[in-house]
């Protein structure tokens, strides 16, 4: 089966069977091994990537539902690895075993898109859905708010 | 920027081939046809440069390379081991790259201790502590080297050169040489003996204990950080394995020719403890893991109801591990006796990456090549060796980043089922491929154990005498950290009970000092509060005998105002930890007494660092570790219903969530400049106590069986 979208702003056609997800397409057939699998059920939160710039879970997204949609991975959010969550993250060295990260990334990316300014409440409540075994969460809700921070002064 | 295409020859062969100047070129997979591209610093170039012993290249172009020997999983050793080579070396920090070291255990690996074989596994917070001394030496070793080869070139006394980051100086003649300019032309083929080197006073240094960022976090940010389970090979297969529910169960696979006829499907493999499959893609694999019909026999854990089991454990028959002093006079003598009981129930790693491996197995059976994200490599290449056949130095080791740890990847069995896979199909690799399910239901878990203690307490209200009995699955990991010689007690008796259900124990970091120390803070919590003593004047009166236990316990209730009474709905609570390093943690809780939910508003942690080469790094791990104690505390537990793992996923199996954590960690280190102390899991054990602490400060009542779910903290309020 056929499914045409864009891709980090590139237009294609992937090939794959009925039952594939967007996941496992992304990092197999694609080879944007950025996104990562951990649960497969919409409970961790580490497979998130953008459709049509909103955050959703790649694992239990069948691919077919991104046909002439617009799809943003980690590999497409910045050139330089210098979006404002990368350089906050990067600042606050906030991953540890990593492996959550393009999952945080893309999720914190996807808020300060829809609203500059959260409160802290508000960065809490929309970064919840990311798990972090390592328990690097204090440095995720530091970095955020050193954007918002910046962005109002 | 760990090269995770290095394919590895024997490093030690390397070096005899070559003799010292070396052309290298990155990336040189075995596997044929292998176009993985590799880190930013090496492309396609040639390089040129210099061996100086087996830890350093000085490249001509200015760059340098140290190796780690660890495996990078979360906790910055990848950075800070080198670092300290560098330090000694006077190394220019800016233009040095680590790569990961060849799996070599007689070159790059460490026996724990004396006499003990050397070896690589990556646990127990001992990279910095096992490594620093070596890493010192040799960098001062490389130091040496370069200041004589410049000596001799410019015809003066070694003494008058000196170095600076990445240089060397004659003052007098106003010279100077950048350490590539050195490697150049000078020898390194003997470095000199370390007996005669003066390693840096702590006083110069310049990068350790100064925060250096971490050399894998860009990659970690944008996506290119490789984990095993990212390798892409051509025409690599994909592995999915059934595993038996109930550990130890036998499989037959009774629709193996309709499994074999699903498209895609290139091979069905029968292993002695699940049916493993191999197909062209991820859907086809998992459609046949998903069709498989398979009939299990029966096996030990088949009879194991965890709960039921866990609530019917007794100390008879317990055997005395070690006992100090004479415990059963000592009872005797008491003017009380003190008993209780403690639980803890089988936690599962949870790490981020599920279990993967790839394993390519070459078309004439004669090597192998794997990639793999593990704690112990040199085992996980014995372990393939052994499965295939083949000599240990015929298995070509690729170490990746690991999505997590925790000692779960430490085990060698999903590197070995993957090479059992790959035996199906050599010439073609094979990508092994756990889902989440799978990596619970046959996780291998910190144990379940019950703690029986009995203490004797005299007119003063002090313990003279206390014996704790361990009782459940786990060998030794159930008795680590059973340790209370930081207290003054001085009659101490332990015993053990070994419990065996078929069920698959692991370390679990921090290990038994995780469940341990929970059991013993809180038994000792009960104790003052039964004595009406303040929870922590009570631990300060038995430490008067450790200065460094006092120095961390005072230290905690410094920083964190610890005060005993309850203020407007929150507790305070305490508790001392061993893990290596001395923690002592202080939780500030509240309580919804209709829900039974605990939340942990602030925590504090003081710790006994000694030497900390990275602090920041370390602080973060310690808050790490505050979080996954916290989640272990009030969240975390795995049940057994007939031998099989109830819980499936992150959705009934939940670990903390941002929102869970507390809303501060405050950590502070005791610095000194001689001892090392593990870091990476020092923060965990204490914070069951501490929890458990404050609860009783708040509500008059004891937590003693961990995790402190809602619903158990209602049955304990309800009591």
């Amino acid at each position: 089966m056929k499914t045409n979208f864009i891709l980090n702003g590139v237009k294609i056609s992937v090939d794959a069977p009925q039952e594939a997800t967007l996941l496992w397409t992304l990092r197999e057939r694609l080879q944007l091994t950025g996104t990562k699998y951990s649960c497969g059920v919409s409970a961790c939160g580490v497979c998130t990537v953008h459709l049509d710039g909103k955050p959703v879970l790649s694992c239990s997204l069948p691919l077919s539902v991104v046909e002439g949609r617009e799809v943003t991975t980690i590999e497409g959010l910045s050139k330089n690895n210098d979006h404002a969550i990368q350089l906050a993250f990067q600042r606050e060295q906030a991953p540890q075993c990593g492996y959550c990260f393009s999952g945080q990334v893309m999720q914190a990316a996807s808020l300060l898109n829809e609203n500059p300014t959260p409160t802290d409440a508000e960065i809490v409540s929309h970064m919840d859905s990311v798990l972090c075994r390592c328990g690097a969460y204090p440095q995720i809700l530091k970095a955020i708010k050193n954007i918002v921070q910046a962005g109002r002064s | 920027m760990i090269d995770k295409q290095q394919s590895q020859i024997s490093r030690r062969q390397f070096l005899a081939t070559t003799g010292g100047v070396t052309i290298a070129l990155f990336g040189a997979c075995l596997f044929p046809g292998c176009t993985q591209q590799n880190a930013q610093m090496s492309g396609d170039v040639e390089w040129v440069e210099k061996e100086v012993g087996v830890w350093v290249r000085l490249l001509y172009d200015g760059q340098m390379i140290i190796y780690t020997p660890s495996a990078e999983m979360g906790q910055g050793s990848m950075t800070s081991v080198p670092l300290i080579l560098a330090e000694e070396m006077d190394a220019d920090w800016s233009q040095v790259r680590v790569l990961q070291s060849p799996v070599d255990a007689e070159v790059y690996g460490l026996g724990w201790s004396p006499g003990r074989d050397k070896h690589m596994t990556t646990a127990g917070s001992r990279s910095i502590r096992h490594y620093y001394q070596l890493m010192r030496e040799t960098g001062a070793q490389i130091r040496m080297a370069i200041r004589q080869n410049a000596a001799n070139k410019w015809q003066v006394h070694v003494s008058e050169v000196i170095t600076q980051p990445g240089e060397v100086l004659h003052e007098k003649s106003n010279r100077k040489m950048s350490f590539a300019e050195v490697a150049k032309f000078g020898n390194f083929d003997i470095l000199p003996s370390v007996d005669t080197l003066q390693l840096k006073d702590p006083k110069e240094f310049r990068l350790i204990g100064k925060d250096i960022p971490r050399q894998d976090i860009p990659e970690k940010t944008n996506g290119t950080a490789q984990y095993a389970i990212d390798v892409q090979l051509p025409g690599m297969l994909f592995g999915f394995i059934n595993r038996s529910a109930a550990h130890g169960a036998k499989p037959k696979l009774t629709n193996k020719q309709a499994i074999l006829a699903i498209e895609g499907v290139k091979s069905v493999v029968e292993l002695a403890h699940g049916i493993g499959v191999l197909a062209t893609s991820i859907e086809s694999g998992l459609q046949a893991k998903g069709q498989m019909q398979i009939e299990w026999g029966s096996t030990l854990s088949d009879s194991h109801n965890s709960v039921e089991d866990l609530a019917k454990y007794t100390p008879d028959g317990a055997q005395e591990i070690r006992q100090q002093g004479d415990v059963q006079t000592a009872f005797q003598m008491a003017n009380s006796i003190i008993e209780a009981s403690t639980t803890n129930k089988y936690v599962y790693h949870g790490q981020m990456e599920p279990l993967n491996a790839v394993v390519f197995f070459s078309t004439n059976k004669k090597s192998a090549e794997v990639w793999v994200g593990s704690q112990a490599p040199d085992r996980a290449q014995k372990a393939v060796a052994e499965k295939l056949g083949l000599e240990v130095n015929n298995v070509a080791m690729n170490l990746l980043y690991l999505g997590g740890g925790f000692g779960r990847r430490s085990l060698s069995d999903y590197v070995a089922e993957c090479a059992e896979l790959a035996a199906s199909v050599p010439g073609l690799p094979v990508k092994l491929i756990w889902t989440r399910e799978d990596d619970l239901a046959y996780g291998a878990f910190r144990p379940q154990l019950r703690n029986f203690f009995k203490a004797g307490i005299d007119k003063q209200g002090r313990i003279t005498a206390w014996q704790q009995t361990a009782v459940g699955p786990g060998g030794n990991m159930s008795s680590r950290g059973a340790e209370i010689s930081h207290y003054d007690i001085p009659h101490v008796r332990l015993l053990r009970k070994e419990l065996d259900h078929g069920i698959r124990t692991k370390h679990f970091r921090s290990v038994g000092h995780g469940t341990n120390k929970f059991a013993i803070e809180t038994f000792i919590d009960q104790i003052a509060r039964s004595q009406n003593k303040d929870p922590y004047q009570y631990r300060l009166a038995m430490m008067q005998g450790n200065a460094r236990a006092r120095k961390v316990l005072e230290r905690a209730v410094e920083m964190s105002a610890y005060d005993p009474i309850p203020k407007e709905g929150t507790a305070m609570g305490i508790a001392f930890a061993d893990r290596d390093a001395y923690t002592c943690g202080v939780a500030q809780i509240s309580l919804n007494r209709d829900t039974g939910v605990i939340r942990v508003h602030k925590y504090w942690c003081a710790c006994d660092g000694g030497v900390v080469v990275q602090p920041k790094n370390a602080i973060r791990q310690i808050k790490g570790a505050v979080i996954m104690g916290i989640s272990l505390a009030l969240k975390e537990q795995v049940d057994f219903s007939a031998g099989k793992v109830v819980q499936s996923n992150y959705t009934d199996y939940p670990i903390l969530r941002m929102s869970e954590m507390p809303e501060s960690i405050d950590v502070d280190f005791i610095y000194s400049e001689e001892v090392l102390h593990g870091l990476g899991e020092t923060g965990l054990p204490a914070t069951g106590g501490a929890i458990a602490s404050a609860f009783a400060a708040l509500t008059g009542k004891y937590l003693n069986d961990m995790p402190f779910t809602p619903e158990r903290v209602l049955q304990v309020l309800n009591s």
